[in-house]
């Protein structure tokens, strides 16, 4: 099957220009490649520092990366510009790690997921909030909330809204950036049901970014492996973490205590 | 609407406290308007006696005061010596110029220093931020005295602008088109000394707080969605980089107020300014306090101003305290 994405030799350096020209140059991704297939997760794991924000900032484009190819449905989207890029972004979204700063502060919990329709202009007022409701409603949000501004909902909440505004565009790749790291176990177990439950439901893409191992392995239909802006190991959950082959996968493994991998059960849930 | 109506009690609170301070500071300086006379061997000391009862000098501290209140409620705010009438309609004249001034010149540096500002902090760090930031520390740097002083010189050997005054002579008999011309040249140099010595203070304050949004993750889910990066910028970032600018702004219209006594003074505009100066160096008792008091009032309203601007621009304020 074709890949729904598919990064090539991604490089992205950071340059910290001092006061007197020239500074140093920091290689945060250096020659990325991978590719995830559609309605399939990609865990990507890794220590901090290693490059997976940057990865996940350069895939949605918010962040332009140096050089190398993103291949998205056929098109390299790295060499869009801006303009062309607007049609692009809503087939790829992102949700933080942090809910609380994601989300504007001063709208209501409607606002939040209705933003990003206004912005395609397709629909009247009523409908983008008939959609918006009922988006609330399948992510475990009763109507009732709708009127409520953020800083009235619980941590799981606001990220269950967060999950909310960037599925209002349908895209077709999630990027989860952390997504769960910020929760609880018990809230973190609940959200991680409900993105296989939309996952199934909606034909997603998930590019799953996390340092957790064990949720890795859970969601993760393969894990890639980070270690200082490369990818040095990928392949099914039970393989990389039953028998690493890569030092660094070696180490994210022995920092986690118990037994890591549980077989995905047999039809999602 | 329980903010806002805590904030007028406090205001008036302020004026209040605002004016018994100023009383009971000007009679504790030494001597008074009459003081003068005393040494005029062509008065004699019993018309000065006399002087000072009829304006009730002699009696006592609180009971001035209380006669004061009383003549502020009838709106005359005390009587001048040296002008032979009562304070009140001779500030509110001057007080129209002063406001016109400063009115206009909060407005153009705000104007001025929004887009600046927001072009400065997007650009962080590039050529035309650090080309604003090198001409608004030149700004910073220069006392306003000396630019008001210049702008002057420049007026005076170019020939362009008025050097001083409100109106030319024979300004009645102009056509309203001409009028309004009269007026903006009259008004360009003092505007101009005001909004320029308030403008690096602004595009500063500006640019600090939009720097400090720009980078929020809801800014970058909002890029995320295809929002077209002037949106992005004016619609989402400002608003959210919006409570400090707004209680600066407030801050502002006071600090442009007194900035605006010493042009006035200085390009001879008929403001509260000279008035004020004249006044305190006559010890023209009532005159001082009535525009201690007004200046007092502007920052008061220029503050409340503010609130509710604030209160109209956060949903939050607006919904009262979150209970968590």
């Amino acid at each position: 099957m074709q890949p729904l994405i598919q990064v090539e030799y991604l490089v992205k350096r950071y340059s910290s220009r001092g006061v007197l020209g020239s500074g140093e140059v920091v290689s945060a991704l250096n020659e990325v490649s991978f590719s995830v297939a559609p309605g399939k997760t990609l865990a990507l794991v890794g220590a901090s520092g290693s490059g997976k924000s940057t990865l996940a900032l350069c895939l949605a484009c918010l962040e332009r990366s140096t050089s190398g190819r993103i291949w998205f449905e056929g098109r390299d989207i790295a060499a869009l510009d801006e303009k062309q890029l607007r049609a692009v972004r809503p087939q790829i979204q992102l949700v933080f790690q942090d809910p609380a700063s994601s989300l504007n502060p001063r709208f209501t919990a409607l606002e939040i997921v209705t933003e990003p329709l206004l912005v395609q202009r397709k629909w009247g007022t009523r409908e983008m909030h008939e959609r918006a409701l009922a988006l609330l409603e399948r992510i475990g949000l009763s109507r009732g909330m709708a009127s409520r501004r953020t800083g009235e909902f619980s941590g799981g909440q606001r990220q269950r809204l967060a999950i909310a505004r960037a599925l209002s565009l349908a895209p077709k790749l999630l990027i989860l950036d952390e997504a769960l790291s910020s929760l609880d176990c018990s809230v973190q177990a609940q959200i991680a049901n409900l993105l296989l439950e939309l996952q199934s439901s909606f034909v997603l893409t998930y590019l799953f970014i996390t340092h957790d191992l064990a949720m890795a392995a859970h969601l993760g239909d393969e894990i890639a492996v980070m270690n200082r802006g490369r990818i040095v190991e990928q392949g099914v959950p039970e393989k990389v973490l039953g028998a690493p082959s890569h030092e660094a996968t070696r180490g994210l493994v022995a920092a986690t205590p118990g037994s890591i991998v549980t077989p995905r059960m047999p039809g999602g849930l | 609407m329980r903010f806002l109506s805590r904030r007028l009690i406090h205001a008036v609170l302020v004026l209040f406290g605002v004016s018994i301070l100023t009383f009971l500071f000007t009679s504790l300086a030494p001597g008074d308007y009459f003081d003068e006379m005393r040494l005029n061997p062509q008065i004699a000391p019993e018309t000065v006696v006399a002087l000072r009862a009829q304006y009730q000098l002699d009696r006592p501290l609180p009971v001035r005061y209380a006669r004061w209140l009383n003549s502020v409620v009838h709106g005359d705010l005390g009587y001048s010596f040296s002008y032979n009438s009562p304070v009140g309609p001779l500030l509110w004249v001057r007080a129209r110029n002063t406001l016109f001034l400063t009115v206009t010149a909060t407005l153009l540096s705000w104007g001025l220093a929004l887009p600046l500002g927001v072009w400065s902090a997007e650009r962080l760090g590039g050529l035309p931020d650090s080309l604003i930031s090198w001409m608004m520390a030149g700004l910073m740097a220069v006392p306003d005295l000396a630019l008001a002083l210049g702008l002057l010189l420049f007026a005076a050997r170019s020939g362009w602008f008025p050097t001083g005054g409100l109106a030319s002579l024979g300004f009645e008999s102009l056509s309203p088109i001409n009028e309004l011309r009269d007026l903006t040249l009259h008004m360009f140099l003092p505007v101009a000394v005001l909004v320029l010595t308030a403008l690096p203070l602004l595009v500063r304050h500006v640019r600090a707080a939009m720097a400090g949004v720009l980078h929020a993750p809801f800014l970058r889910a909002a890029q995320g969605h295809g929002i077209p990066r002037r949106r992005l910028l004016y619609r989402y970032a400002l608003p959210a980089a919006a409570n400090p600018l707004i209680s600066l702004f407030g801050f502002s219209i006071g600090a442009l107020l007194s900035g605006s006594l010493l042009v006035e003074v200085v390009m001879s505009w008929p403001g509260i300014g000279p008035l004020l100066v004249e006044a305190i160096l006559s010890r023209d008792l009532y005159v001082v306090v009535g525009g201690v008091l007004l200046s007092t009032l502007f920052l008061v309203v220029g503050n409340f101003v503010a609130d509710v601007f604030l209160y109209w621009a956060d949903p939050r304020i607006r919904a009262g305290p979150v209970a968590k």
